[in-house]
């Protein structure tokens, strides 16, 4: 075991995939000589050389388009889109092309590609280097789609996620790359590196896609969240004197019914909790799914604390996402519900 | 047809810029033409006739610092005209450093640059007239310091002061006036390009006399939405002028990366038949004559015309790049086209109009007058001090009228 960053983790993720499998090739913007802006590749290309590693042209269609013709020819191309902000010029090929493949040609052709991005807010990069669109991915069918909140688990879950027969989306919190993050701007960072999640097996193993974890065990309510979130809500359990239940979900989609309804139906109320805009978000699924499945268990209606509708704004990120106070404030309405 | 199997196995082609650090500079593969020496063809010239200037670069200001040939005579510039073109890039150099040293000291989350690049933007504005508009990316300040826009106005931004004209949505660098021709910078690459020309094409439609500008970096040539302008343009004529400036640097990715190696950024409007130039970017009077040239070609109706500004990014990227993790430190003193801002003091100083007596007076005179904006900008707030706007301006704008889902969830955060 190692104490890495999520930045290290997931360099270590495609070290030992690239090193077991020569099928797996890593691309994008600024990621071969360089290492990607983040370093997330740094050292690949030298360790395995420019076609297996390479920089492309800022193009995003043409990165996960390119991608996909790779993956039907037999590679498992493993792409870098620089912010998930820039991957909407490449919607269409992840929407209609890299979704469908299987699909549309009966099996024929298949896209084990992952689509890698860095996701979310917290680091005041305004309104095109903070958003979060996994409910454009979650949306589509054909995609999965992944969301870390460590780097124990993201080593894992992209190793699954290369070795996946279809196309994954792979959402990495950039607030979370270099430290865990409980939502407070003004208190000093821990690093991963001195955090117990920052502890990294060595060499190849898998966290398995469509499996959630409990992250704190509680009583009186259950959080549901992911990403950078799971962190806020921790310290806004613990701020709230709320006996709450964290479950990180890890995977949106396959989603983890299983655990999701095993902790709403023992704690009988439920917070849904994400840093993307609230309206048509993927809490609504959320909700959605928990009054079909616990509908009887429920106390109280379910909660959604979300990011405001608004673009994402430079000066009051702190005010734009939901922080540790308004997450214990609804937790603390939420169980005062008779 | 050859037997496949005779062949030998296919391999992958993944370009590579010739030195990488440690190593020793070397641009003697970058032909530069003597200045004064490439023609300058009528504006209604057939443009494949004039093919060849989508390979060549122009130039105007000599080594001595003498304006010559052909591009030279056609300028209808006075010494005061370039004295205030001086004075434009040597603020914006200035301003660069000042706000550079105010991220480093925390004032600012982010600061863009332009080191290298100052007589492309300040030169291409002397070519607008009011109502014209550009479609800038970051690396554009010069288009609106070369309008006017106050320096003040800019700093508030950079500082995300209650005073900031974005009022704390945009990033310190992704600037907006309409007022002065400068359309509002988006982070995601070449989106405006397409814009640009849909606002000339909407021009032309009206039956008005207003041109736009739009603007790419060389990397950001490769995104789709570049392609689709030049498609748009070249189909409807549409009265815009279509830059593309090429500093040799996308992040750490150089510019072969976009280009593959073959022909030039100017190349690319040649197959849409759009006329395509290729300039000295750091020569602020061949800016100004391409520019003025494009430009007139716009307004007569002649369409569109692209002009690819050969140039260099000293600096690094952004306040987030280390440069010297890709490049050597050097290879900006190699740029064998020098210094914009040096050359055009050495071109004024021949016309006997300009010493570097008054230019060191200058200089102190424009980080005087910027410092002075700058306490007067710190004054009223920083990133994370002072005043700032209210977190209630986050959810207006959002739609000309607020819909009742956003007002319930203005109230519920407090406003
Ligand atoms: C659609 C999109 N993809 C990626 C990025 C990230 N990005 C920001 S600047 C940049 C490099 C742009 O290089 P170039 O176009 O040459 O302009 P320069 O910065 O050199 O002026 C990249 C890749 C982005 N902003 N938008």
């Amino acid at each position: 075991m190692a104490r890495m960053t999520m930045i290290e983790a997931i360099r270590d993720a495609l070290d030992v995939a690239m090193g077991a499998d020569p099928t797996v090739v890593v691309f994008g913007e600024d990621v071969g000589y360089f290492g990607g802006v983040f370093r997330c590749t740094a050292g690949l290309q030298a360790k395995y050389g420019k076609t297996r590693c390479f920089d492309t042209p800022i193009n995003e269609s043409g990165i996960v388009g390119a991608g996909i013709g790779m993956a039907a020819y037999g590679l498992k191309p493993v792409v870098e889109i620089q912010f998930a902000d820039y991957v909407y010029p490449a919607y269409d090929q992840i929407v209609s092309e890299a979704a469908r493949l299987r699909y549309r040609s009966a099996g024929q052709f298949t896209c084990p590609m992952v689509v890698r991005m860095p996701t979310g807010g917290g680091i005041f990069g305004g309104q095109t280097h903070s958003q979060s669109p996994e409910a454009l991915f979650t949306h589509v069918t054909g995609l999965k789609t992944v969301v870390p909140s460590n780097p124990r688990d993201a080593k894992g879950l992209l190793l699954s996620a290369i070795e996946d027969p279809d196309p994954v989306i792979f959402l990495e919190p950039k607030r979370l790359y270099n430290g865990p993050f409980d939502g407070h701007h003004d208190r000093p960072v821990t690093a991963w590196k001195t955090h117990e999640l920052g502890e990294v097996p060595e060499g190849h193993y898998t966290v398995p896609l469509g499996r959630a974890v409990v992250r704190r065990q509680g009583q009186a309510a259950t959080i549901l969240t992911y990403g950078t979130m799971v962190h806020v809500a921790l310290a806004a359990a613990a701020e709230s004197g709320v006996d709450a239940e964290v479950i990180d979900l890890r995977t949106l989609l396959p989603l983890d019914m299983e655990t999701v309804a095993a902790s709403v139906s023992k704690t009988g109320r439920c917070l849904v909790l994400h840093e993307a805009t609230l309206t048509s978000g993927y809490g609504a699924e959320l909700a959605a799914l928990v009054q079909a499945e616990c509908f009887w268990h429920l106390e109280a209606p379910i909660r959604r604390v979300a990011g405001w509708d608004t673009p994402y704004p430079h000066t009051h990120e702190w005010s734009y996402f939901p922080g540790p106070a308004r997450v214990a404030e609804a937790l603390r309405q939420l169980v005062e519900v008779a | 047809m050859p037997d496949p199997d005779a062949l030998p196995p296919l391999s992958l082609t993944v370009p590579e810029p010739e030195v990488r650090p440690g190593g020793q500079p070397d641009f003697s593969h970058v032909a530069i033409p003597r200045a004064g020496t490439v023609r300058r063809p009528p504006v209604d010239a057939d443009p494949e006739e004039i093919r060849d200037l989508a390979f060549t670069i122009i130039r105007v200001m000599n080594r001595e610092g003498e304006a010559v040939g052909p591009w030279a005579e056609a300028l209808d510039f006075t010494p005061e005209d370039l004295l205030e073109g001086l004075r434009h890039m040597m603020t914006l150099r200035i301003y660069d450093a000042r706000m550079l040293n105010a991220q480093r000291q925390q004032k600012t989350s982010f600061y863009m640059q332009h080191l290298g690049e100052e007589a492309i933007s300040c030169g291409f504005q002397r070519a607008l007239a009011p109502g014209d508009m550009n479609f800038p990316t970051y690396r554009q300040a010069g288009l609106l310091i070369a309008a006017g826009y106050p320096l003040s106005a800019m700093m508030n931004q950079v500082f995300s002061n209650a005073e900031d004209p974005m009022r704390g949505r945009q990033l310190p660098v992704c600037y907006s006036s309409r007022e002065h021709g400068f359309f509002t910078i988006s982070g995601n690459l070449a989106t405006q390009y397409i814009q640009a020309v849909g606002w000339a094409m909407a021009s032309a439609i009206s039956g008005d006399r207003k041109i736009s500008a739009a603007w790419i970096g060389d990397g950001s040539t490769a995104e789709s939405d570049f392609h689709a302008a030049l498609v748009f343009a070249s189909t409807y004529k549409a009265p815009v002028v279509l830059n593309v400036v090429n500093n040799q640097w996308a992040i750490s990715t150089f510019q072969g990366i976009a280009r593959g190696g073959s022909g030039t950024f100017a190349a690319r409007g040649l197959g849409f038949g759009i006329p395509s130039l290729r300039v000295d970017g750091n020569d602020y009077l061949a800016v100004m004559a391409v520019a003025k040239w494009a430009a007139e070609r716009a307004r007569r109706n002649l369409g569109p015309t692209m002009i690819e500004y050969v140039t260099y990014r000293a600096g690094g990227h952004s306040t987030s790049d280390d440069p010297s993790a890709y490049r050597p430190a050097e290879e900006s003193t190699a740029w064998p086209l020098g210094d914009p801002v040096l050359r055009l003091k050495n071109h004024l100083i021949r016309l006997g109009v300009w010493s570097d007596e008054r230019h060191a007076q200058a200089e102190a005179e424009i980080l005087a007058e910027i410092t002075a904006a700058q306490k007067r900008a710190e004054a009223i707030g920083t990133l994370h001090h002072g005043q700032h706007p209210s977190p209630v301006d986050m959810f207006e704008d959002v739609y000309a009228e607020m819909p009742p889902h956003l007002l319930k969830q203005r109230h519920e955060a407090g406003f």
